[in-house]
């Protein structure tokens, strides 16, 4: 091997590990970061106007987006399935298919990578500019810690927040479902409706949907404030915060869906 | 009371600055910032009731010695004293029972920026006492009055001017009645009529209140209007120390240089750079960016 291809090798050996400690270490202090905000929840609720302001701030100010999405998602949810199930003249479970997709899967995955990307990022960059315009240390210099008074409001109001916006993005795609369904479609409205009292169990799949939206809303409000609290005090840093943000969000939505998912089946 | 016990050395004489009873005494600091050292064996004291002015060229670490001073740093060696408890030991509660004595104006002023003023100013009061919400009001509208911006309690932080945003700061800064307040930068990017209502505000706050003021800034001119004793930092340590008046004739020439806004001197002009001629004529590349 020629002197400068193990000098590459070399360079690429330590890429991967500096690249594996800076991992680590950002894991490290994440759960460091989780442990505090555990430790000062309390403080939060408290004064639970903090929190209220922060569900209406992540929550209420995503209700267009997560309503609109929901309703089209549930629209194409019906088409598709009626597409393929009255091959075999079963378009009657369309409504069954739809509220199944949509309370166990689409409505968790979906709602938690919009709230990614509006209410995360909204948290992030706040957070980030925060620090950048000496509000955190402002604070810190007179004796207030921001974890209590920024963070974990911040944290308590996304996790509150996203059970029920993705319980609205599933209502909103059964009413998308139904529309193209029943009304466009022609499908009979008694049997929508009665295939999906009958299929969807209140256990099984409404609460797991519900367990899944908790898991996400914790995942997605830790990351949010974790890299805005975390983001360099500068224009390109807060910026840099909030598409990690987002990043790290989707992924670990994607990857902990399927993680609940295996968990909520494997006892069936 | 002087809390620089037996085996703290004082500091070098500073004609100008005298006093035994310091609030704040630094000995030996030294600060690192990666391979950059900003201090190294600085020894400084603020005396109590004073009005200082700590002065420096761009670089020379004055904000960094008011965070290392309230402990939002630590340096690597050396010992801050704060009322003669060691700041550098002060686990965070400490800390913040410490912080609850102190005022810090920011450069920016620092207001919280989805509250109003009034909020603003009440802020520290919430956090950090049960009063009744009457008591509250009546202060906050007090320390309003006396920074001149009682009319503007309603306002939002992004409604106000820069001058305004840092007098409510100071406001905020003076609500919790501290012992000492830290100015940092508080005359950056403002115009003559702020500057001059600030520079008065800073003094006048100062005398009726009995605090201790540190103000670190760049403006000579201004800042020698108040202080009583000025600390110029250089090149990791204090330069010089003394009235305005004395450091306009003080003998180093690094002294004079920033008095007297030169602009070449012991602090060069130039950032050190290869030859000229040769650079320009390419012998030299510079390394760039994408942006190139």
């Amino acid at each position: 091997m020629s002197r400068e291809n193990s000098r590459g090798l070399r360079r690429i050996a330590l890429e991967i590990v500096h690249s594996l400690r800076s991992f680590f270490g950002t894991f490290g202090a994440g759960q460091i970061f989780f442990l505090r905000i555990l430790v000062n929840i309390p403080y939060a609720l408290a004064r639970p106007r903090l929190i209220i302001k922060q569900v209406y701030v992540t929550g209420v100010q995503s209700l267009v987006v997560i309503m609109l999405a929901g309703f089209f998602v549930g629209m194409v949810l019906a088409l598709q399935s009626f597409l393929t199930l009255s091959r075999f003249g079963a378009e009657d479970s369309i409504g069954m298919v739809a509220a199944l997709g949509l309370v166990r899967e689409l409505g968790p995955v979906v709602t938690a990578l919009l709230f990614a990307g509006r209410a995360g990022t909204a948290l992030s960059s706040e957070i980030g500019l925060m620090r950048a315009t000496d509000q955190l240390s402002g604070m810190e210099m007179m004796a207030v810690d921001p974890i209590k008074r920024v963070i974990v409001p911040r944290f308590l109001g996304g996790v509150i927040a996203m059970p029920i916006l993705a319980a609205i993005f599933s209502a909103m795609g059964i009413f998308g479902a139904w529309l193209e369904g029943v009304v466009i479609l022609g499908v009979d409205e008694g049997a929508f409706w009665s295939q999906m009292q009958a299929q969807v169990d209140l256990r099984d799949d409404v609460m797991s949907g519900v367990i899944k939206s908790v898991f996400f809303g914790i995942a997605a409000s830790l990351l949010a404030v974790f890299e805005g609290y975390n983001s360099a005090p500068t224009a390109e840093g807060v910026g840099r915060a909030t598409t990690r943000a987002v990043v790290h969000t989707s992924l670990t939505v994607l990857i902990l869906n399927f993680m609940l998912t295996a968990w909520l089946l494997g006892g069936k | 009371m002087d809390v620089a016990g037996p085996d703290m050395p004082r500091a070098p004489a500073a004609p100008g600055c005298p006093g035994d009873d310091n609030i704040i005494v630094i000995r030996g600091l030294a600060y690192s910032r990666g391979q950059t050292a900003i201090f190294d064996g600085l020894d400084l004291d603020i005396r109590r009731g004073s009005v200082t002015a700590i002065m420096g060229p761009s670089g020379t670490g004055k904000t960094t010695l008011l965070r290392l001073v309230t402990g939002q740093e630590l340096p690597q060696r050396g010992s801050i004293l704060f009322d003669g408890a060691e700041v550098t030991r002060l686990r965070r509660r400490q800390l913040f029972q410490m912080r609850k004595r102190v005022g810090m104006l920011f450069q920016n002023g620092a207001l919280l920026t989805d509250i109003d003023v009034y909020e603003n100013v009440a802020f520290p009061l919430r956090e950090h006492t049960r009063l009744p919400e009457r008591l509250i009001r009546h202060i906050v509208l007090t320390k309003l009055h006396a920074v001149g911006l009682r009319g503007a309690w309603q306002m939002m932080p992004s409604e106000l001017s820069g001058g305004m945003a840092r007098r409510v700061a100071l406001a905020r800064a003076i609500v919790m009645d501290p012992e000492i307040i830290y100015y940092d930068e508080p005359f950056v990017g403002l115009d003559p009529i702020s500057k001059g209502v600030i520079l008065r505000l800073i003094r006048r706050l100062n005398d009726a209140l009995g605090l201790t003021s540190v103000v670190v800034t760049h403006d000579v001119d201004e800042v020698s209007t108040i202080a009583d004793c000025t600390h110029l930092l250089a090149e990791g340590k204090v330069a010089a120390s003394g009235t305005p008046a004395q450091l306009r004739n003080h003998p180093s020439e690094t002294v004079t240089q920033f008095m007297t806004g030169m602009a070449d001197g012991p602090v060069p002009f130039h950032y050190p750079a290869p030859d000229y001629v040769e650079q320009l004529l390419g012998g030299v590349r510079p390394t760039g960016g994408l942006m190139r």
